[in-house]
């Protein structure tokens, strides 16, 4: 979906600010909200599409009045929501309601090999990759509704294949619950004249990963 | 944490008056949330500190820093890491949640790397530990494909205008930025890949 969280090339957010000795949460909340959404991911049984898309699938004004955290917030209610584990009414009211569902539950000896497997994505597949490094694609103009992770500003650009990372699950697909559908990734090389105009820094090119069916030859 | 602190962090670059009662309902919320998944069974308290610990004290860029060390010192690792990165970086024990696939590109004098992820957050976890705030806020999502020398000016670091920027927008693998050699005349900072953006 073409939401706010597309930011690539967009104007006017001002400067990038870092913070010193930055700590690695920012108040107790955030700290809580990291735990709980990594230990709901085992009642859930959504994948990481599904995380993204309940993430980003919000007006542009919450998704940018909202903190980091605060959008994970936002995508676990949704993800719960959904699959019946936790309404909105109960959230708000803070008192369970429906009844508990017969889901596993991630116990703390689990914990370290559930994020030392992470959730690797390269598949096997039988068809050879269309695509060698050195081609010349193009990005296709597209503008689908659901979840997609070829950004706008590289639509309609052509660009030069640069790498090859083997078949990976197709997040398009695999957000949408319609299964892995694993396709050949590439790394894409765009100019940056190419991307914008006479106003891109001609010595600076911008590299994207690319599944298979976001390009098209260009001869 | 005041209201002004939670603006500031959030890169959202302006002041908003009613910040601190929406801490408040956010900090309200997330509690009552932990509280109502207790309840009903399905987070264990003990699972939930033990996430949390992880990201605290073991998952973290010192990791990444032990990986580029040993690299430095031992050039055949250091052809591993970039040819492959995700098993050279499994060796040292580093491996899982956002971390399963890695590429490492290195910095020359000609050509400055930087890595971003403009759609939401793709980070090394397991190598760079959580990402900084500012690496996920719309400041530098927006600005980094379009125009990085800006984003290192805002980090008070210019390249030499013949240098050359290869901008890394992840979505799929994690990219790791390796310091090519050791720096000489003692470290300029504990962590030689602690920065996506600078040096």
């Amino acid at each position: 979906m073409d939401g706010a969280h597309d930011m690539g090339g967009t104007q006017g957010f001002g400067k990038v600010e870092p913070e010193v000795n930055e700590p690695v949460f920012h108040g107790e909340w955030e700290r809580r909200m990291l735990g709980l959404t990594l230990a709901m991911a085992r009642p859930g049984q959504w994948n990481i599409d599904m995380s993204r898309y309940a993430r980003e699938n919000r007006s542009p004004r919450d998704y940018l009045n909202r903190s980091y955290y605060e959008v994970w917030l936002g995508g676990l209610e949704t993800l719960m929501h959904e699959r019946g584990l936790l309404s909105r009414e109960e959230l708000d009211g803070g008192k369970a309601l429906l009844p508990r569902k017969d889901v596993p539950v991630l116990k703390p000896e689990d914990v370290d090999a559930m994020l030392r497997r992470g959730g690797p994505t390269e598949r096997k597949i039988d068809v050879p990759a269309r695509f060698k490094v050195g081609d010349r694609v193009r990005a296709k103009v597209m503008a689908p509704t659901t979840h997609t992770r070829l950004p706008r500003y590289v639509r309609g650009h052509v660009g030069i294949v640069e790498l090859l990372h083997g078949a990976h699950v197709f997040p398009d697909s695999n957000a949408m619950g319609r299964g892995e559908a694993p396709q050949w990734l590439y790394t894409v090389r765009f100019d940056g004249r190419e991307l914008w105009g006479d106003d891109g820094d001609p010595d600076v090119t911008v590299s994207v990963d690319a599944w298979d069916s976001y390009l098209e030859p260009v001869s | 944490m005041s209201g002004h602190d939670h603006d500031h962090h959030d890169g959202h670059g302006h002041h908003h008056d009613h910040d601190h009662s929406e801490l408040s309902e956010t900090e309200l919320r997330v509690r009552a949330l932990e509280s109502i998944l207790v309840e009903k069974g399905y987070v264990d308290p003990a699972a939930l500190d033990e996430l949390i610990q992880t990201y605290e004290t073991k998952v973290g860029p010192r990791n990444g820093a032990r990986v580029i060390a040993k690299a430095w010192n031992d050039p055949a690792y250091y052809a591993r890491l970039l040819k492959d990165a995700t098993p050279a970086i499994a060796e040292l024990g580093y491996e899982g949640r956002q971390g399963e696939h890695i590429v490492a590109v290195v910095n020359t004098p000609d050509t400055h790397n930087m890595v971003v992820c403009t759609l939401c957050s793709c980070y090394p976890w397991s190598v760079l530990g959580l990402p900084p705030v500012w690496y996920k806020a719309a400041p530098y999502r927006s600005k980094a494909v379009r125009d990085p020398r800006g984003v290192l000016d805002d980090f008070g670091v210019a390249l030499p205008q013949q240098t050359k920027i290869k901008v890394w927008d992840s979505f799929a693998m994690s990219w790791c930025r390796c310091a090519p050699t050791a720096p000489r005349g003692g470290a300029r900072s504990n962590s030689p890949i602690s920065s996506p953006a600078t040096a």
